[in-house]
């Protein structure tokens, strides 16, 4: 445990509050000198969806940034009843570009941060390649192991959207409801002390999340409208080719932006509407591989039109 | 002479790439030492999860100087003959001496390099063996364009306990390294191998895998002895483990005893597949214990209690997912799961799991015939067979399908045949994998496997080289072996025919049996039996083998070659019926008579498919051939007598083809 923990009041320990647990990788990212940011307000399946990832890690340009992202995964509710499986959680991201020689060390280091220190457990990095064929994306690294479980994903992205990470951008993806189950001794996550308070004032992750699980379950699984679903997905489609093509075109007011983010959003969208109806049970197998590409066909149009913004592209005000 | 030694020091390199990289690492720089007529001793190679290494011993400093002469052209050649002469030999004109041979003068080249030093060489050498390292996948990282599997983080070269150094992007090259990462992380330098490994070693690093591996085993059976238990001894495991630690060290942990009544299989596979725990034996019971041995990679200061616990936490999680799966799975029967096939594709071409099924059902119903297995007993088992295939824990475990529907079938009370047959249908899925022994598990797991190739035939989804997505060799592989193991008598489909074939003289020569037999006997027509063309090729084998059989062999080829010349110069129509009268030399109503008697008996033979009696009368033949070859001249002037020998010879030849092509028989 390091200092500043020891230091931290008992209800801000990650030992005793997710909460603190939370703000523990933050504040330890925060010296590092991310930027801290809040979690991006839409619905994503993981962490990497937040632009702040992966346009980011489009593009030559260095960023370091560490965030709370929550992620929704429709098919893996189970009604508030399976004690580790929810449609709901958190990933913590961190997200370092150009990947710094030293980032093993430091993921160690954040996790002596949040109570895991080393001389007691085994840590270990295992072999996982990450894949997302809904962002025609890839990068090599390790799912990492403490004590036998997997507490988070460390990749070093290779490509996004057909183009070459350069530089490589690090990712570490902290499963943080797993991470607090163990480091609290807890078997159920909806027993985990969210705030770190006992008696009257502990609120746990359950008074939180467990009623958000049954009607998300519900819904996710039983009445989602899966025609209405449809047509929303199309409708994100065309409205990202319709701001991919607007981009190109002359602003009547002069502001000749790329709208590289505002496409990505409705990119965001379809990805998880099409979770959705695959939670409803309506797609079949091989229609679901046209989903899939119909998703990706999206998010390739938006790292193009991203890798002509300032942001993206190779130097200021040069076209790639 | 000095000793080589070079260390790539990485993040974690996948346990499965380990011993190929560290072959790799040792083939690459001999090459380029051998590449540069260098002669060296013992090359050592090793791999942990963070480095790979090479030792060799009594490398050369330097190459041996070059002192040579090399002839020209003649003095007075044209210019640019001497010239480019001069560019290949690599000298001026001034280190050429003037030479008279055979009276004519020529310019010859005297060659003297002194050997370039060995450092120099692996200097020159390593970036591009780096940069072209055959890793399955490799990757970038930072801002850099090096690929490694990896982050590359330094590297040592030593030789002869100098650094060599070199140039590869900003990794640097240099005498130092790192032990263990968490145990002892500190950087420090070495002076040659045997200073390396002796540091490493102190810093909780064992470098040689074979060792990890050793230790992994003994340490895990010393703590299971201690507890009254026994270790299963997965080979497998210990590698793949070996591959995962730099130092090894076993805890024994434990699980609820309630979950021993899930399903063996199932339990092992968790412990095993997601935790790469080893499941333990209680030798009282020699049943599986509700204990398990973590490998971890740490001395922890509490003595691994908080790593066991970790571990135990995991398994008890996975355990208890499994046993809810088992559990609910068991409230729906197997048979009410049938209808759920439909939702599952097996391929878009030909339709659903259900669909797969149904058709099956029909192949296995015409199979009964030949197995003799229960009609109905098989039907269902069919009708069973991919229902665990939407079961919770078949989801989770794909590995367990067939097992998890006999274990289902089980607990509902299924006949023990037929459950048994949901098991074993896959079989067998490889050359070492058992055919099934169960007659129901055996005609349903022929069906199952025409029923897949001849869909697959029929949407044209033939394995083309080395591209087999659908393990459709593996699956004709599957029904010769049962066939033949098990003696059965059917008739492989035609558009198949071709295909089993060429899978067939695979399965002979691991037999070790000649593929000209097997060519020979399958250039008959319809030898759709696998059997009863194995019975061909051995015979022939054994007849072949005798004075009697190779040197008919002999007559026959010359009969065919006879027959074949003739018919290219005009083509041969003919009934066989021969004209006695026209036989006139003693030679030819010899081979007459042998033939009508004994062609005869062959075909009388063959029909009861006595092969050997077959040859026997076949051997009959070779003394009236041979007097008949040695006295009669074929080409007679007369037509009409030639024409009856040919004949004779053409008699033979299709008498032989009851048995073979013997023209297809090398030798």
């Amino acid at each position: 445990m390091t200092s500043e923990n020891m230091s931290a009041p008992q209800h801000m320990r990650p030992e005793n509050s997710f909460q603190g647990m939370i703000m523990a990788l933050q504040n330890f990212w925060a010296d590092y000198g991310c930027a801290i940011l809040q979690p991006y307000d839409m619905e994503v399946g993981a962490g990497t969806f937040h632009p702040a990832t992966i346009m980011r890690a489009l593009g030559p340009k260095p960023w370091k940034t560490a965030y709370i992202q929550p992620s929704r995964r429709p098919s893996d509710g189970r009604y508030g009843e399976n004690p580790n499986r929810m449609q709901h959680f958190y990933q913590f991201q961190v997200v370092l570009k150009p990947s710094p020689k030293d980032i093993q060390e430091l993921y160690i280091k954040s996790l002596s941060a949040i109570g895991i220190d080393q001389a007691n457990h085994d840590i270990r990095f295992v072999e996982d390649d990450w894949e997302s064929p809904t962002l025609g994306a890839w990068g090599l690294g390790w799912e990492v192991w403490v004590d036998g479980m997997e507490v988070s994903q460390f990749t070093y992205f290779q490509q996004i959207a057909g183009y070459d990470c350069s530089p490589v951008t690090g990712e570490l993806t902290y499963g943080v409801e797993r991470l607090a189950m163990y480091v609290q001794g807890v078997d159920n996550v909806y027993e985990l002390n969210y705030n770190g308070r006992e008696g009257a004032d502990k609120i746990t992750y359950g008074d939180v999340f467990h009623q958000n699980e049954q009607e998300y379950s519900r819904y996710n699984f039983e009445t989602a409208d899966t025609k209405m679903l449809m047509q929303h997905f199309k409708d994100a489609e065309q409205e990202c080719q319709a701001i991919a093509d607007a981009s190109m075109a002359k602003s009547a007011l002069g502001n000749d932006y790329i709208m590289a983010l505002p496409a990505y959003d409705q990119c965001i969208k379809a990805s998880h509407i099409f979770n959705l109806l695959d939670a409803r049970g309506v797609i079949s197998v091989t229609e679901r591989q046209a989903y899939i590409g119909r998703v990706r066909a999206l998010s390739k149009k938006c790292a193009d039109l991203w890798m002509q913004t300032p942001l993206g592209k190779a130097t200021n005000g040069e076209a790639k | 002479m000095a000793e080589l030694f070079i260390e790539l020091f990485s993040e974690e390199i996948p346990s499965r790439m380990q011993n190929t990289a560290r072959a790799d690492l040792g083939r690459l720089v001999s090459g380029f030492l051998k590449a540069a007529g260098l002669k060296f001793g013992a090359v050592e190679t090793y791999a942990t999860p963070r480095r790979l290494c090479v030792k060799i011993a009594d490398v050369p400093t330097s190459t041996p100087d070059i002192n040579q002469q090399r002839k020209g052209p003649q003095v007075g050649a044209p210019e640019q003959a001497i010239q480019g002469f001069l560019r290949g030999a690599g000298v001026t004109l001034e280190q050429c001496v003037e030479q008279e041979i055979k009276g004519k003068t020529f310019y010859v080249a005297m060659i003297e390099k002194s050997g370039q030093q060995t450092a120099e060489i692996i200097a020159a050498s390593m970036p591009e063996l780096i940069n072209k390292f055959p890793w399955p996948k490799s990757m970038r990282w930072g801002a850099g364009s090096l690929k490694w599997v990896r982050p590359l983080q330094s590297i040592i070269c030593l030789f002869g306990g100098d650094v060599v150094p070199f140039e590869i992007e900003n990794v640097p090259v240099g005498d130092s390294t790192q032990g263990h990462l968490f145990m002892n992380n500190a950087r420090f330098s070495v002076k040659d191998f045997a200073d390396y490994r002796a540091k490493l070693l102190a810093a909780n690093v064992m470098l040689n895998g074979a060792e990890r591996e050793a230790v992994i085993l003994a340490e895990a059976q010393v703590i299971c002895a201690k507890a009254g238990l026994e270790l299963i001894d997965d080979k497998s495991l210990i590698a793949e483990t070996a591959g995962l630690v730099e130092w090894p060290v076993a805890l024994l942990g434990e699980f609820e005893i309630e979950f021993l009544d899930v399903p063996q299989r199932v339990i092992i596979e968790t412990i095993k597949g997601h935790q790469k725990c080893f499941a333990v034996i209680d030798p009282k019971t020699k049943k599986l214990s509700h204990h398990f041995v973590a490998i971890s990679n740490m001395i922890a200061d509490d003595g691994g209690k908080t790593i066991t616990h970790g571990n135990e936490k995991v398994i008890r999680a996975r355990l208890s997912d499994a046993n809810y799966f088992w559990q609910t799975d068991k409230k729906t029967k197997l048979a009410d799961r049938v209808e759920k096939l439909k939702n599952i594709t097996f391929h878009a071409k030909l339709g659903s799991q259900h669909q797969r099924v149904e058709a099956i059902k029909e192949i296995a119903e015409m199979l009964c015939e030949f197995t003799h297995a229960d009609k109905a007993k098989t039907l269902l088992a069919v009708e069973l067979s991919k229902a665990d295939l939407v079961t919770h824990m078949v989801g989770e475990l794909p590995e367990l399908q067939g097992y998890m529907g006999q274990q289902y079938a089980l607990a509902e009370g299924i006949d023990a045949d037929v459950a048994e047959a949901l098991a074993q249908h896959y079989a067998p899925q490889g050359p070492s994998d058992a055919v099934p022994t169960n007659i129901i598990a055996l005609t349903v797991s022929l069906a199952d496997k025409f029923n897949t190739l001849l869909g697959f035939w029929s949407i044209d989804e033939k394995p083309t080289g080395s591209k087999d997505p659908y393990a459709l060799r593996r699956a004709a592989l599957g029904i010769i072996r049962i066939v033949m193991e098990r003696n059965l008598r059917l008739d492989i489909p035609a558009e198949l025919l071709p295909f089993f074939i060429d899978r067939l003289k695979v399965y002979f020569r691991e037999q070790g049996l000649r593929h000209d037999l097997i060519d020979a006997v399958f250039a008959l027509k319809g030898q759709n039996d696998l059997v009863l063309a194995e019975k061909r090729v051995i015979a022939l084998a054994d007849f072949l083998a005798t004075d009697d059989g190779a040197n008919l062999l002999a007559g026959v080829k010359r009969a065919n070659n006879i027959l074949q010349a003739e018919d290219k110069k005009q083509p041969l129509k003919f009934n066989s019926i021969i004209d006695e009268k026209l036989l006139v030399l003693d030679a030819e109503r010899h081979l007459f008579a042998a033939i009508t008697k004994n062609v005869e008996l062959m075909n009388e033979a063959v029909k009861k498919e006595d092969f050997a009696a077959a040859m026997t009368a076949l051997a009959q033949l070779r003394q009236p051939i041979d007097s008949f070859f040695e006295d009669v001249k074929v080409n007679d002037d007369d037509a009409a007598i030639r024409i009856n020998r040919l004949k004779l010879l053409f008699i033979i030849r299709t008498a032989t083809k009851t048995i073979a092509d013997f023209s297809r028989v090398e030798g």
